[in-house]
């Protein structure tokens, strides 16, 4: 803990451009969270499991059934770019 | 303004099934209401004029069938990150302003099969990340009690609806206190459910492990209705619980005789300040001579809540938010090559909020930080879980206040940290998954205003039948809120 956000890194992983002035803002803002967030350090938490749900629920399956589902047409026509059948992509190989 | 917008929505289902007022007609006293005070209050992005009057219709032929509704044309607000089949659901973010919602979210649905009418999609934070409604990106939301300040959020358009008497109920979303602050700045009840009691299919989700949807009313009985109706096991949410539902309409009760309410050593009320302090400590002896014993509980890891929180949220947002990359649906920006086309798409449809979370969260999941920060914060939800069950081993409720501040002035926090803060109440029942409540307990005096405070009540997980009825016993012997109507005036002597 107590390391500085390389807010350029971290926003190529979240796949958002940004401009220089918010990695100077969000890079403050962030550093300035963790500072408060550091205080879990001083928690004993060597021999406590991780939280995996908090009330008891167990893995839920259906049946391989078809049965209906959303309309074609209704859920193409809401992508930004569609051709036909198709949801058109700018290229995704670059030379 | 017509005297039907002040009925609950008790009153409201009794009449339209006796047939002694229609569903249409409540409808449009809430669409004239609507139109009268919104453009101020702000409440709603989107009022459905059409579709509330038909709904108002079709609810007024099922009554002349003979169908009994619970919910027989009660007007309600639908916050805008729930589906609402065939129109826009937009999450107050430019990512999805044009987004048309191709389903109905089950909690939404079951509302109008219980008889409600949507009177229009209320505005939020973006994604519902904020504690104000100021991170909307559509519009700004006033309190009504006071037009210069924040409603609450990040469901304070729902709360201002009600609270404005736009509405009788108002459906809304809790991650951290999403519900809770809201209704208490807008002097309401709201009830963040158990973890898994109200389906999420149709809610867009912001941090999957923690967000529940819940009700806001103007009386405890209105949002006990509401709750009966919205809550139950649904196929179409994994996390939904199969269980059955204890109804909560039918147990509200009148004193506290034989229960043990909790009151937490680490939320001393001296730092709120002298009145509101004195409000609570009013309000803990208003539990006493209801006929509860009010005893110590400690939550020792609470105040690792906020710290828990804003790493667990951040981390399950930036997943959640991945799908939001302008090929399947929303707001797109086009580029040469895939990879820019989604960085420059989630540049222009984000805002700073919700970009510093995804942030956030991104950087606690990365190689090399996650087992020191995401699983770091996993067990320490851990801990703040058995506090809880500690503390519930020596009483059945919890009693402490719903918020650190009264309704602050828009604008007031523009840091985010010190708008994090405003959670700090709320935050650990979330982690926790337990159900919990704000109901009205009094009155700060703020700037020449009179502003609203909340008592929250917390219960065991599943036990919303006892917290709504001891709510009711509280409320009932208090009245508070009562005691000052919503003035819909600017303070300051702006007039708006």
């Amino acid at each position: 803990m107590g390391e500085r956000i390389d807010v350029r890194y971290v926003a190529k992983l979240a796949r958002i451009e940004l401009t220089d002035d918010e990695v100077v803002r969000f890079g403050a803002q962030l550093g300035a969270l963790l500072e408060h967030v550091n205080a879990l350090g001083e928690l004993d938490v060597a021999s406590v499991p991780a939280t995996a749900q908090v009330v008891e629920s167990r893995n839920v399956a259906r049946d391989d059934e078809p049965r209906p589902s959303l309309d074609r047409e209704i859920v193409l026509d809401e992508a930004p770019h569609r051709q036909g059948a198709f949801v058109r992509v700018p290229k995704i190989l670059v030379e | 303004m017509s005297e039907l917008v002040e009925r609950g929505a008790a009153e409201i289902a009794r009449d339209v099934n006796a047939k002694r007022v229609s569903a249409r007609e409540i409808a449009d006293a809430a669409l004239a209401r609507a139109d009268a005070v919104d453009e101020r209050v702000g409440a709603y992005l989107r009022v459905l004029y059409d579709i509330a009057r038909e709904t108002a219709t079709r609810v007024d032929e099922r009554v002349a069938r003979g169908e009994k509704l619970p919910l027989a044309g009660v007007p309600f607000a639908v916050k805008d990150n729930m589906c609402l089949n065939g129109t826009r659901t937009t999450c107050a973010s430019r990512i999805l302003e044009r987004w048309t919602a191709p389903y109905t979210a089950t909690a939404v649905q079951r509302m109008l099969d219980a008889g409600c009418v949507p009177i229009g999609k209320s505005n939020l934070d973006e994604f519902a990340m904020g504690s104000s409604c100021e991170n909307s990106a559509l519009g700004v939301t006033r309190n009504p009690y006071d037009l210069g300040r924040v409603p609450g959020g990040s469901s304070g358009g729902s709360a201002a609806a009600v609270a404005a008497r736009e509405a009788a109920i108002g459906m809304g979303s809790d991650t951290g206190g999403s519900i809770r602050e809201p209704a208490a700045f807008c002097n309401l009840v709201g009830l963040k459910p158990t973890y898994g009691r109200v389906s999420r299919y149709g809610l867009i989700a912001f941090a999957s492990s923690l967000d529940q949807i819940g009700p806001l009313a103007r009386s405890v009985e209105d949002a006990a209705l509401a709750y009966d109706a919205m809550a139950g096991h649904d196929p179409m949410d994994s996390t939904s619980i199969a269980s059955e539902v204890e109804p909560t309409a039918t147990a509200l009760r009148n004193d506290l005789r034989g229960l043990r309410i909790g009151i937490v050593r680490e939320f001393p009320l001296d730092p709120l300040g002298a009145e509101m302090k004195s409000a609570y400590e009013q309000a803990y002896r208003d539990l006493e001579a209801l006929g509860a014993s009010l005893v110590e509980v400690c939550l020792p890891t609470a105040e690792y809540g906020l710290a828990t929180y804003y790493l667990i949220a951040p981390a399950e947002c930036s997943a959640n938010l991945a799908r939001f990359d302008g090929v399947r649906y929303g707001s797109n920006v086009d580029a040469g090559d895939v990879g820019t086309m989604y960085e420059r798409t989630r540049a222009a449809g984000f805002g700073p909020e919700v970009k510093r979370r995804i942030l956030i969260g991104t950087y606690a999941l990365s190689s090399g930080y996650y087992d020191a920060y995401y699983v770091r914060a996993q067990k320490a939800r851990t801990l703040v879980a058995r506090d809880f069950a500690k503390a519930f081993t020596s009483c059945d409720l919890i009693a402490s206040p719903a918020t650190s501040c009264p309704p602050f002035a828009l604008g007031a926090k523009s840091d985010p940290y010190s708008m994090y803060l405003m959670d700090y109440y709320t935050i650990p029942m979330s982690l926790a998954g337990v159900p919990a409540l704000s109901v009205p307990c009094g009155w700060a005096r703020e700037g020449g205003r009179t502003l609203p405070l909340g008592l929250q009540l917390v219960a065991p997980h599943f036990a919303e039948a006892l917290l709504l009825g001891a709510a009711h016993a509280y409320e009932g012997a208090t009245k508070h809120a009562g005691t000052y109507a919503p003035s819909l005036v600017a303070a300051s002597g702006v007039e708006s």
